[in-house]
């Protein structure tokens, strides 16, 4: 079978991070990523199952990976060389349609007793992500031995698997991944009264993140969205955003819904209470910072890597920074799991219509650079098409 | 003796002609047989000694009024209002008429043994002067004699303290205007009267008045029942101010209006070109036009707009008016029309409007994107008397740079205007009703506009309402060598060459419409029959 493939190639990483140092998702051509032909991957334990995935859609993580640019944290926590796709719908080899809730934790590892978080429910924050019967990886599709959605075939743990409802489309259940860690990341802030919530991001984490703000947070009267590009602003203010700024209007639109004033410097006295970082860059940091509240909470929802800004706000104004990483149980959803929140909010919300383009594998590399100048150009998500590919 | 303005009909003989456009101008060529271009008149003579003009208006007062002197006794309030940075404009050069005109009231008062003097800028809704600025309108030695000792003041429309609600109109709009005004023996107002809408009982009514009193009539529907705000019989914002004017004499304020007219002479010697019609420019007029744009094609913007700003009008007093304000207006209108009318027949198409580096609102500022709207759609479309020079469904064609640029001191709340209104609407009446209230009662702008030099927060809306009328008018408007994405957020068309506007225009006027080209600065007023 085709499987697009991460190899661990030193020299390759550091042409993609060349590469996409000039033009975003350029590692997509000089980069570690390779179609390849290869065997599908082995079921490594009897309770496992074969999946053919229909869709799998191209996450920021992914760009990263494909770039050149992720960081050595994850270096122990993957194995190469790894097929990437981890927003997958696929079909079993039984006839049903599933999405995976990629996350390799202990259950699947076949570790027993399960690590403290795993027994709390909280398996996204697994401590034992190298153990088990199987290769280090903290996701499928960062895991060696256990393929990934862009590919013909990949196994999975039954644990893993959502059951797509009856008369969804591929295009609406390739989302349901995405819009769970958007769902996570929305829940993650403290509850309070007549919030003001800014979102700084309008791809599909911060389309989503507004969707799930909008719908299950009634304590933020106010969503303020940062957005660049034209589809962008439309997406945002029809899931709900009740303002969008332009990055560099961003202190003034918050100032103004927060009746705040801006000091000489910049700065402003007051500020917005939950803060969601979907793109977590210096800059995405900084901004949230300079529009949080005294007493607000940053919630980086896109993965983040070495930033370098001044947390002095952070110290004088009790700002809390939290992380918001995939998908668990929501207590301010009842304690209902990210997933199952999600494939309702898809339903509800249309975020369908956040898929924007599809590929096959052998348009890879224009899929890596749509996908990496979406905004751009006019797009949301991104994602290979493998319906027609042979699975072995 | 000035000769008056003048229509030239454009034939092929006709030599491009001057169109403003900023901090610059160009040369514009016009399609002939069906052009036209409305001359201002020339500068009408200036009054051969203005101080001594001063003093005999003050002792024969217009009205019922007594002679100033026999108003003014010792241990009274004696409150003096004046004009505000906004006019003249070009700023004139020293002395200006409030110097004079305040000088020979101060001496009055001396000689009457009046010692609670206080002197206030009405400056309504506007940003505080700041002292350079006040010192040029009132002079230094007004100045230094008042400021130090806190008697100099710039009128605050959102001090609680500050302000008297003196009642409602017949038609239930609120009088408040400034409490130590209010509250003195005689407030004389000072003013100069730049076009034709200034003075009367405008001065006090709107430079004195609280935001509250203002939006009674600083409206979209007043505005666009304003036709023009210039004539005085057909404006709603002058019948308005006139009913508060009333009732705040009926309310026992004691006004003493001292207003004052100019002459159009808007610019000085090296630069006379620009008030003098194409064909008739000199070798040397030629030779300073080549020289100022070849000058200022080399110049950043910043440091043109500085130049221009520190441009001073050598505008002459053509005029002095003193005592009851009804009386004085009358006369003061007559003098303003007698400088500024031009008979006009019949509307064309097309207007092309080329706008100057400044405006009222921007003096030693930036002439933002809100404000290119205000001046080309709010004043220059409104200098009519009787009809629009164009016609209901025509374009309106703007020569402007529109740089998307904002003084961040005087017009905080504009760029917020901006980036939050206009990215949403552009209709007048959508915006007077979903943004105006939480713009007028924000509390960062309020207190830029109490302690800084900022523009009332409500001020941005102000002129996109002077602008409602136009909107409602118009098919079209273009703004020719604007910032595209500027001119594009303010609703309009942006166009590279008049050439391109005029091409544009025609899907509107069709392909051969009649276009006027209105030749202000200097200013004037079209009396279109
Ligand atoms: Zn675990």
């Amino acid at each position: 079978m085709r499987a697009l493939q991460v190899e661990r190639s030193l020299p390759r990483f550091a042409a993609a991070r060349v590469a996409s140092a000039w033009r975003a998702g350029a590692g997509g051509k000089v980069g570690p990523l390779r179609l390849a032909d290869v065997d599908p991957p082995d079921l490594p334990g009897a309770d496992w199952v074969r999946l053919r995935p229909r869709l799998s859609g191209i996450c920021g993580s992914d760009l990263a990976t494909v770039d050149g640019r992720s960081s050595q944290w994850f270096r122990p926590i993957v194995t190469f060389p790894f097929v990437p796709g981890h927003e997958i719908v696929a079909d079993t080899e039984e006839g049903s349609r599933v999405v995976v809730e990629p996350v390799l934790g202990c259950a699947v590892r076949g570790i027993d007793p399960p690590c403290n978080a795993c027994a709390s429910g909280h398996g996204h924050r697994c401590e034992r992500l190298t153990g088990g019967h199987l290769a280090p990886g903290l996701q499928t599709g960062f895991c060696a031995e256990v393929g990934g959605g862009w590919s013909g075939a990949l196994v999975a743990h039954p644990t893993q698997l959502h059951e797509v409802p009856g008369g969804w489309s591929d295009e609406a259940a390739v989302l349901i991944e995405p819009t769970a860690c958007g769902v996570h990341g929305a829940l993650a802030g403290p509850t309070g009264d007549d919030q003001v919530a800014v979102v700084i991001g309008a791809g599909t984490l911060g389309l989503t993140v507004i969707a799930a703000l909008n719908r299950l947070r009634p304590d933020i009267s106010r969503i303020i969205a940062v957005a660049k590009h034209p589809v962008q602003k439309e997406m945002a203010t029809s899931l709900g955003a009740t303002m969008i700024a332009a990055p560099a209007e961003l202190r003034r639109a918050v100032r103004r819904a927060t009746g705040s004033w801006i000091l000489d410097n910049g700065q402003l006295t007051g500020g917005a209470s939950l803060v969601i970082d979907c793109v977590g860059s210096t800059e995405s940091l900084s901004d949230a910072l300079a529009v949080a509240a005294p007493g607000a909470t940053i919630v980086m929802v896109g993965m983040p890597g070495h930033i370098s800004t001044d947390l002095t706000p952070l110290w004088q104004r009790e700002i809390r920074l939290a992380g918001a990483y995939a998908y668990g149980p929501e207590p301010m959803a009842g304690g209902r799991h990210s997933f199952a929140v999600a494939i309702d909010l898809v339903a509800q919300a249309g975020l369908e219509r956040l898929l924007s383009a599809t590929y096959t594998l052998d348009r890879h590399s224009e899929a890596i650079a749509h996908a990496a100048s979406a905004g751009r150009r006019g797009a949301v998500k991104v994602a290979f098409d493998l319906r027609t590919e042979k699975r072995r | 003796m000035p000769r008056p303005g003048f229509v030239l009909e454009v034939d092929r003989s006709t030599p491009p002609i001057l169109t403003w456009h900023g901090e610059g101008f160009r040369l514009e060529r016009l399609p002939p047989e069906r052009s036209r271009v409305i001359y201002a008149p020339e500068p009408v003579a200036a009054l051969d000694d203005p101080d001594q003009a001063i003093q005999d208006a003050l002792l024969a007062p217009l009205g019922d009024s007594p002679p100033l002197p026999d108003l003014l006794r010792a241990g009274m309030r004696l409150t003096i209002a004046f004009d505000d940075i906004s006019l003249p404009l070009p700023p004139m050069q020293r002395p200006d008429n409030r110097q004079r005109v305040i000088e020979a009231v101060l001496e009055m008062a001396a000689s009457a043994g009046v010692d609670d003097v206080v002197l206030i800028c009405a400056l309504a809704l506007h940003r505080r002067m700041t002292e350079a600025e006040l010192r040029h309108a009132i002079g230094d030695r007004v100045y230094d004699s008042f400021a130090p000792h806190g008697l100099l003041l710039q009128h605050d429309a959102e001090d609680p303290d500050g302000l008297v609600h003196l009642g409602q109109t017949d038609k239930g709009e609120d009088v408040e205007i400034n409490k130590r005004a209010a509250e003195s023996d005689l407030i004389v107002y000072v003013n100069i009267n730049l076009v034709a809408m200034d003075g009367g009982h405008k001065s006090v009514a709107t430079g004195l008045a609280s935001y509250r009193s203002l939006r009674h009539h600083h409206n979209v529907k007043t505005m666009r029942h304003s036709r023009s705000f210039m004539d005085q019989h057909n404006s709603e914002l002058h019948t308005s101010n006139w009913r508060m004017g009333r009732l705040i004499a009926a309310s026992g304020v004691k006004v003493f209006q001292i207003e004052t007219t100019l002459n159009n002479d808007a610019f000085p010697k090296p630069m006379a070109f620009l008030q003098k019609r194409e064909w008739e420019w000199s070798g040397r007029d030629r030779a300073a036009y080549i020289a100022t744009t070849k000058g200022l094609g080399r110049t950043p913007p910043k440091l043109a707009r500085s130049i221009f700003q520190s441009i001073k009008a050598p505008h002459a007093m053509t005029g002095v008016f003193a005592g009851e304000v009804e009386a004085v207006h009358a006369a003061t209108t007559d003098a303003v029309y007698a400088q500024q009318l031009v008979s006009v027949e019949g509307q064309t198409d097309v207007a092309v409007f080329g706008l100057p580096h400044i405006c009222p609102y921007n003096v030693n500022s930036i002439m933002n994107p809100i404000l290119v709207m205000c001046m080309g759609l709010g004043y220059l479309f409104n200098l009519y008397r009787g009809k629009p020079i164009v016609r209901q469904g025509g374009v309106a064609i703007l020569s402007h740079p529109t740089p998307w640029a904002f003084h961040p001191v005087h017009h905080p709340s504009y760029i917020d205007f901006f980036e939050e209104v206009l990215s949403e609407t552009t209709d007048p009446i959508e915006i007077e009703k979903t943004y105006e209230e939480r713009f007028a009662t924000d509390e960062w702008y309020r207190h830029l506009y109490r302690t800084s030099h900022a523009y009332h927060g409500v001020h941005p809306f102000y002129m996109w309402y002077w602008g409602a009328h136009a909107l409602e008018h118009l098919g079209d408007v273009i703004i020719v060598g604007g910032e595209p994405a500027a001119v594009r957020r303010l609703g309009f068309s942006p166009a590279s060459t008049l050439t391109d506007a005029l091409e544009m225009a025609s899907d509107t006027v069709g392909r051969h419409p009649t276009i006027s080209h209105f030749h202000c600065p200097p200013i004037m007023l079209a009396d279109v029959s």
